[in-house]
């Protein structure tokens, strides 16, 4: 069984993703830690349903899709920022009304 | 684990999107070792191929793959993320401890057991066409408005 492993590894990737939205400035770069987070509780489920059946992986599939969809729309939303105030840094973004 | 290190850490976001394509990858193999097959596929297919695909093209479309100085945060927040990160890394840790409860758990080998005699992608599809037909509809209508609203958000003028 391989169960207690994983969870040290999702464990650990999702202290990863938590750091990286901590430190990092670049909006992008958060994005992808956020995906690194999404990946993290994605391996707890698989590792779960294991031992608690199939319902775990069936979720790991609606998180995907919500991965994506988040993907998509944070990324266009990036687009917009970018081309409103030419850059990235979320030190600079800090009004809602551009 | 490494790769994810490295992704958090690069200073260009290229180098880091790419790092996070190793990680996807190792997840997709730990998958594989969960008796997850099927899921080990969708992750190489949605993440590794279409979510990092999206990933690269705003990196290269916003023109900031050039190294520029690093954006990782002061001494301060160097040591209120790490700080906060650490905490979360305790509890996580503390958390492996609690096994499920026994009446709940399958014998040992039943996934992959199930996974050979329905196949593997029928394992996951069955329930999820009949238990879990709902929140898959659902599903579909929050594709359809994140793909509407990704063209609203991203278009100069509508």
């Amino acid at each position: 069984m391989l169960l207690a492993p994983a969870l040290l590894v999702s464990a650990v990737l999702f202290t990863f993703g938590v750091a990286g939205v901590l430190l990092r400035r670049n909006a992008i770069v958060i994005f992808m830690c956020v995906e690194i987070m999404l990946n993290a509780v994605n391996l707890t489920f698989v590792a779960l349903a294991q031992q608690l059946g199939v319902a775990g992986q069936i979720f790991v599939f609606f998180v995907m899709a919500v991965a994506a969809a988040e993907a998509a729309v944070g990324l266009a939303i990036l687009l917009a920022i970018f081309r409103h105030r030419q850059t990235l840094n979320l030190q600079n973004i800090n009004l809602l009304k551009g | 684990m490494g790769s994810a290190l490295l992704c958090i850490t690069m200073r260009n976001p290229v180098s880091s999107a790419l790092w996070l394509v190793v990680t996807l990858f190792a997840l997709a193999g730990l998958f594989v070792l969960l008796d997850a097959q099927f899921i080990a596929v969708l992750q190489v297919l949605v993440y590794a191929g279409a979510i990092m695909v999206l990933f690269l093209f705003v990196i290269m479309l916003l023109n900031i793959g050039r190294a520029t100085r690093s954006d990782i945060k002061g001494a301060w927040g160097l040591g209120v993320g790490v700080l906060l990160a650490g905490l979360m890394m305790v509890q996580l840790l503390a958390l492996r401890f609690g096994a499920p409860p026994p009446q709940l758990t399958l014998p040992a080998g039943a996934m992959a057991r199930a996974a050979a005699e329905q196949g593997m992608v029928a394992a996951v599809a069955r329930p999820l066409f009949s238990t879990y037909l709902v929140p898959f509809e659902i599903t579909s209508i929050l594709l359809l408005a994140a793909l509407v609203g990704a063209v609203v958000l991203a278009k100069r003028k509508l």
